[in-house]
């Protein structure tokens, strides 16, 4: 066993764009390649998107279709940035996969970046899916494409926050049970695709306040009626963004 | 002098030592782990921390790979606080257990590892030297643990470290697997790394450590090279019918010599072990009307000297 091994020391961190796409891909490898996290970020969506514009389970006005869309790809967001960041992220604090990362040259800042370009990466993925399905079924989309990139990146770093608050302090099996629990909750609370309508008024304006209906209410805006600015959207996913990333970067724990 | 170039980039400029350790207190509630804890660790040497489970091994480690904050005391990794970032390059960490996401494949795993460092080391070529070639595309989960604790030490070599810490390398690993380990601490040794390691293995700490500190309550008890914590004294072991009288036995020994019962029936006899003594020790046995059997020389082992200055055997 001959091999050209030269352990002399030479030590050195690789430039930080290196790390953070080499994170990255490895973070998109193992959610593309986990059935589990296929089955949320896809699968269902997918299959919400063609039952409910399929099937006349709810009254709106124009194609079913032009509703259910943009309610879908806000589940989509949600369902990967939230849902599958914080069930993986407990998982690798429980593994002390974050723990080991620390060791390395690849910062905390560098590792948060990884993350969340994995995670664009994947919605990258999802969009085109979903639009792709949703095209083939009449789907006609308005409105500026740009607030659709802003409203999913806020709706992104909304739901991260979120998730990694939860991944960063409840054990691994308690975040997997949250994490589901809360998204569906907020899937069936959200207008995701039963309209908030169908609350009673009393509820409804503390129902626009979640993030879910934020994002989905801002999607339905602009890409269903051709709206401009989703100001108030935009707003409440700001709020939340700043808050649970405020506080999850104070809570968060490593080991 | 190709030694004298590597003894030097081991040293660095500064000359600190690899790991410098004063006073070192590490609580967890009620518990003192690490209690007042003094050590050094060379440059470009192998140093074992040797103790049993619970000694405060795992604490002191993981406060100079800047994990856990100490609660009193100085610790200085390669002349700088735990801490400074620049030692992420610098230092290889294996980590007691865990580390690698259960779902990745080794190979992928160690190349992702060797990406974030400057001058990697071939994470093909390093699998291979750690008998890890035909596992390169083995989920984590699915290796053995013996080959999870040989993939933990690539990834804590693969960028090439002046530093290495390695927490129980060998810790329940069949005997081939601690020769593959073993032969790569040495082989980091003859390239100027520093080797820092925890074992409760004696023979371990015997075998491939220039400098053995053994601990014990989170407390150094002894500290040496292995040749001057064993001595170079020799002892003499036989088994015999339990409950001789060793006074008389004694007597008829050189001075200096010690003659201990422990545990029953298995008798010790410790000091110079010059040509006569064998003949000594049977012609007592003989006149107490008993045979000695098994009867060896043998060097002390750290073994010994763990029981000697804690009373307890190391397990
Ligand atoms: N995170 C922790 N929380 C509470 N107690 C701990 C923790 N880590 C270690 N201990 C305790 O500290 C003592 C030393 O543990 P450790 O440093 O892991 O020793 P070793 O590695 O030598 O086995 C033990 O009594 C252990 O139970
Ligand atoms: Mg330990």
């Amino acid at each position: 066993m001959t091999s050209t091994l030269d352990f002399a020391p030479r030590p050195g961190a690789a430039p930080l764009p290196r790390m953070v796409l080499a994170q990255a891909g490895a973070e998109m490898r193992a959610m593309l390649r986990n059935g589990e996290q296929l089955l949320l970020t896809l699968i269902i969506p997918v299959l919400l998107l063609v039952g409910f514009s399929r099937a006349p389970l709810i009254s709106v006005t124009g194609p079913r279709v032009d509703f259910v869309a943009p309610g879908v790809l806000a589940l989509a967001v949600m369902s990967t940035a939230f849902t599958g960041q914080a069930i993986a992220t407990g998982f690798e604090r429980r593994y002390g996969v974050l723990k080991r990362l620390g060791a390395s040259p690849l910062s905390r800042p560098g590792l948060m970046l990884a993350k969340t370009a994995a995670v664009l990466g994947v919605e990258v993925i999802q969009v085109a899916v979903i639009c792709a399905v949703a095209l083939a079924m009449g789907w006609s989309p308005h409105g500026d494409p740009l607030w659709i990139a802003l409203l999913i990146v806020l709706g992104t770093a909304a739901f991260s926050g979120l998730g990694l608050l939860i991944a960063g302090t409840l054990r691994a099996e308690a975040t997997l049970a949250a994490a589901n629990l809360v998204y569906l909750v907020l899937l069936g609370l959200g207008g995701v695709v039963f309209p908030i309508a169908r609350f009673p008024e009393g509820i409804q304006p503390i129902l626009e306040l979640l993030p879910i209906t934020a994002l989905t209410n801002g999607m339905r805006s602009v890409l269903a009626s051709g709206g401009g600015f989703p100001a108030g959207p935009v707003l409440v996913l700001l709020v939340w963004a700043v808050v649970t990333l405020g506080v999850a970067g104070r809570t968060f724990r490593w080991e | 002098m190709p030694d004298a170039a590597n003894t030097r980039l081991a040293e660095g400029a500064d000359g600190a030592p690899a790991v410098e350790v004063r006073d070192l207190v590490k609580r967890y509630g009620r518990t003192t782990a690490v209690d007042g804890l003094t050590l050094s660790c060379a440059r470009g040497r192998v140093t074992a921390i040797l103790g049993p489970n619970g000694a405060g091994k795992t604490s002191t480690i993981e406060i100079c790979e800047g994990f856990r904050q100490a609660d009193g005391g100085e610790v200085r990794v390669l002349g700088l606080a735990p801490s400074d970032r620049s030692l992420k390059a610098r230092v290889g960490v294996m980590l007691q257990a865990g580390g690698v996401p259960p779902a990745m494949r080794a190979g992928e795993w160690l190349r992702l590892m060797a990406r974030f460092h400057a001058h990697p080391l071939d994470p093909a070529a390093l699998l291979d030297r750690l008998g890890l070639a035909e596992h390169a595309r083995t989920p984590y989960r699915r290796l053995s643990g013996g080959q999870q604790q040989r993939l933990s030490l690539a990834g804590a070599i693969v960028g090439r470290p002046e530093l290495v810490f390695l927490d129980e390398p060998t810790a329940g690993l069949d005997p081939q697997a601690r020769y593959a380990c073993w032969d790569v601490v040495t082989g980091l040794r003859e390239a100027g790394v520093s080797v820092v390691l925890t074992t409760h293995y004696m023979d371990e700490a015997e075998k491939i450590a220039d400098q053995v500190i053994i601990i014990d309550h989170g407390r150094v008890v002894a500290a040496g090279t292995p040749a001057t914590l064993t001595g170079a004294e020799r002892q003499l072991r036989f088994r015999a019918r339990p409950g001789l009288n060793l006074d008389e036995l004694l007597s008829a020994l050189p001075q200096g010599s010690a003659a201990k019962e422990s545990p029953a029936g298995h008798y010790i006899i410790e000091g110079q072990v010059a040509p006569g003594l064998l003949a000594t020790v049977t012609a007592w046995c003989a006149s107490e009307g008993v045979t000695a059997e098994d009867l060896s020389i043998e060097r002390r082992t750290l073994e010994d000297v763990f029981l000697e200055l804690t009373g307890r055997e190391l397990r």
